[in-house]
């Protein structure tokens, strides 16, 4: 691969050392395991959290004289998320053994790409922002390739004081290896990078994206330079698991970097782990020969190949990727780049937001939506799949305000029961004696009755008339919020003599 | 194409096979042999060639995503020198 910088130094991204300032270059490999029943090439399930051993074949145990046969369908989540990345489609692709030792792949090799991968040069757009104006900066981060590869089994050392422990549940298992280039420039754009590529495979229902059952994991290489200087020496950190970590480890790694440079050293190319608990990066024992994987085509298998129509009914059926949708929710719906950015971020709270908007105002949806929903199942640090509230229910809430049923201040204490009860949001407003007063009757004499009580701010009022909200306060409290307050508004005003 | 003992010695640590320094030494000639004899096939001409990737003209065959195996970890430890709760167990080894 030709490392082409595609980007201009921004000083807002440079790093300040002792001596100057730095850049920090940053590109990904991101394994995405493949949404499928069975495994790459057998017949075994690829269920999480099984008992050990339980989801393996002969084939995936190595045992002589299996032979593997690919599963079409990771050939098509593979050649799906290609075209979600906009990448090239390559119609003739070969697999490789990758050959090295550990105890917990059985064949001694892993069945990989590497000259000729399924999916050649793509890319992803990152948003960053908003920034303190509320703008938001779009940048293109290209993706090198794409390949389909096994994972290995899972090795356990805690078990027992001289024995590891492996289980070989995962080996075998389908994985989309997506390399980006050398585009990024900070650890904010790699945190929005696998934010959003996680994002993009959960709307292609190719990967689940779980990156704590290790579903989604990150090799990200570290490099630093004076600005505008030419590439310098990188780093590799292994199978960072989380956002969160690929930032601190990024940062970590940054300024270790500079430390040596800045000091007059330099930096040795090599693998590194990153330690959350210690919040560093250390360097991993490196294995001798560790990268001398002698790649060559695996003979037990033949060229993938396919044709123009079998990529062009997978294009068909593409749902709409969260750009797409992002830029509907502006255009169609009304609502601010902020607000769609918000509602697309994750593709259940965008299926979520469509159900609620479905007939109703966009705009007022998208309020209810982020406000009040995603701000109760952040509080309760639920997921969106756990909401009590359903897109019917918080529908039915703003049905009943927009034709007049309650007002927006019992609106919110409405969501709350429904949050903690459940139940049909008409049938609680009717049941709990909820609904909005516009009988003028009752309003007027709540007025009345207030404007008797308190001939001191009558006073006041009469002096100053801004202070006329006092009354509106008092007759909204004295009716629990059910008065509709225009009327109430208008009411005061009008007993009391104000001017409009 | 030729392997000295140097590079012998090393593919054969990297399939970790243990060679001794005299097998070492024999394999090198016997290596060379072999290399030297394949070499002959330099002398034909495949420019603008396809490597060959099947005898017969045939495309790969592709399973359905079912899952019609596994669920045998008894038989799939059964040959291991040492389990425990059907995890296969090896000596220690840690990053």
């Amino acid at each position: 691969m030709t490392l082409v910088d595609v980007r201009t130094p921004d000083p807002k991204r440079f790093i300040p050392g002792a001596t100057g300032d730095w850049e920090v270059i940053i590109g990904m490999e991101v394994h995405a395991q493949v949404l499928s029943n069975s495994k790459l090439f057998s017949g075994a399930s690829t269920e999480f959290g099984k008992a050990p051993n339980a989801n393996v074949s002969l084939v995936d145990a190595a045992m002589p004289g299996m032979l593997p046969v690919i599963n079409e369908e990771c050939v098509k989540q593979a050649v799906r998320t290609g075209l979600g990345l906009k990448a090239e489609i390559n119609h003739r692709s070969i697999f490789d053994r990758k050959n090295y030792f550990y105890p917990d792949l059985p064949q001694g090799y892993q069945i990989s790409q590497f000259k000729d991968p399924i999916v050649g040069e793509g890319k992803i757009v990152i948003s960053l922002g908003p920034d303190r104006q509320g703008n938001f900066e779009d940048i293109e981060i290209g993706i090198e390739r794409l390949h389909l590869e096994q994972d290995a089994g899972k090795s356990m050392h805690d078990q027992h004081p001289t024995m590891s422990y492996v289980d070989l549940n995962r080996s075998g298992v389908a994985l989309m290896e997506i390399v980006s280039k050398p585009d990024m420039r900070s650890s904010d754009e790699a945190k929005a990078y696998m934010t959003k590529l996680r994002s993009i495979v959960r709307y292609l229902g190719t990967c689940d994206g779980n990156m704590d059952e290790g579903s989604m994991r990150a090799d990200v290489n570290v490099s630093v330079r004076r600005p505008g200087e030419p590439f310098g020496t990188r780093c590799e950190i292994k199978n960072v698991n989380s956002i969160r970590f690929i930032g601190q480890a990024i940062e970590y790694e940054a300024r270790r970097q500079i430390g040596i440079l800045e000091d007059g050293g330099s930096i040795d190319q090599e693998t590194r782990l990153f330690d959350p608990g210690k919040g560093e990066t250390r360097s991993m024992r490196s294995k001798e020969d560790a990268h001398d994987y002698r790649y060559f085509p695996d003979p037990d298998l033949l060229p993938l190949e396919f044709d123009n129509a079998f990529v062009a009914s997978l294009l068909a059926d593409l749902p709409e990727l969260p750009d797409d949708k992002k830029i509907r929710f502006v255009k169609d719906l009304g609502l601010s780049v902020y607000d769609a950015s918000v509602l697309v971020s994750e593709k259940a709270i965008a299926d979520y937001y469509e159900a609620v908007a479905a007939g109703r105002d966009g705009k007022i949806a998208a309020n209810w939506v982020i406000n009040d929903l995603l701000g109760a199942l952040n509080k309760d640090g639920k997921a969106i799949e756990e909401t009590p509230v359903s897109p019917d229910q918080l529908g039915g809430i703003i049905d009943l305000i927009k034709d007049g049923t309650i007002s927006g201040k019992i609106a919110k204490d409405l969501f709350e029961i429904v949050w903690n009860e459940g139940g049909n949001p008409a049938e609680i407003v009717e049941a709990r004696g909820m609904k909005q007063v516009t009988d003028t009757g009752a309003i007027e004499k709540a007025v009345d009755e207030i404007i008797a009580a308190n001939p001191d701010q009558v006073a006041k009022v009469l002096a100053k008339p801004t202070l006329a909200g006092w009354f509106v306060g008092q007759v909204m409290k004295a009716t629990g919020g059910k008065a509709n307050p225009q009327a109430v508004q208008a009411l005061v005003k009008a007993k009391l003599g104000i001017e409009e | 194409m030729s392997v000295d003992l140097a590079t012998v010695k090393r593919v054969a640590r990297l399939a970790r096979i243990a060679v001794s320094e005299e097998e070492a030494s024999r394999m090198t000639g016997e290596l060379n042999g072999i290399l030297g004899f394949v070499e002959q096939l330099s002398e034909v001409n495949v420019e603008g060639v396809e490597p060959m990737t099947s005898v017969t003209p045939m495309e790969m065959r592709k399973r359905q995503d079912i899952v019609n195996d596994g669920n045998k970890a008894d038989a799939i430890v059964a040959n291991a020198p040492a389990t425990d709760r059907n995890f296969f167990q090896v000596p220690k080894v840690v990053e």
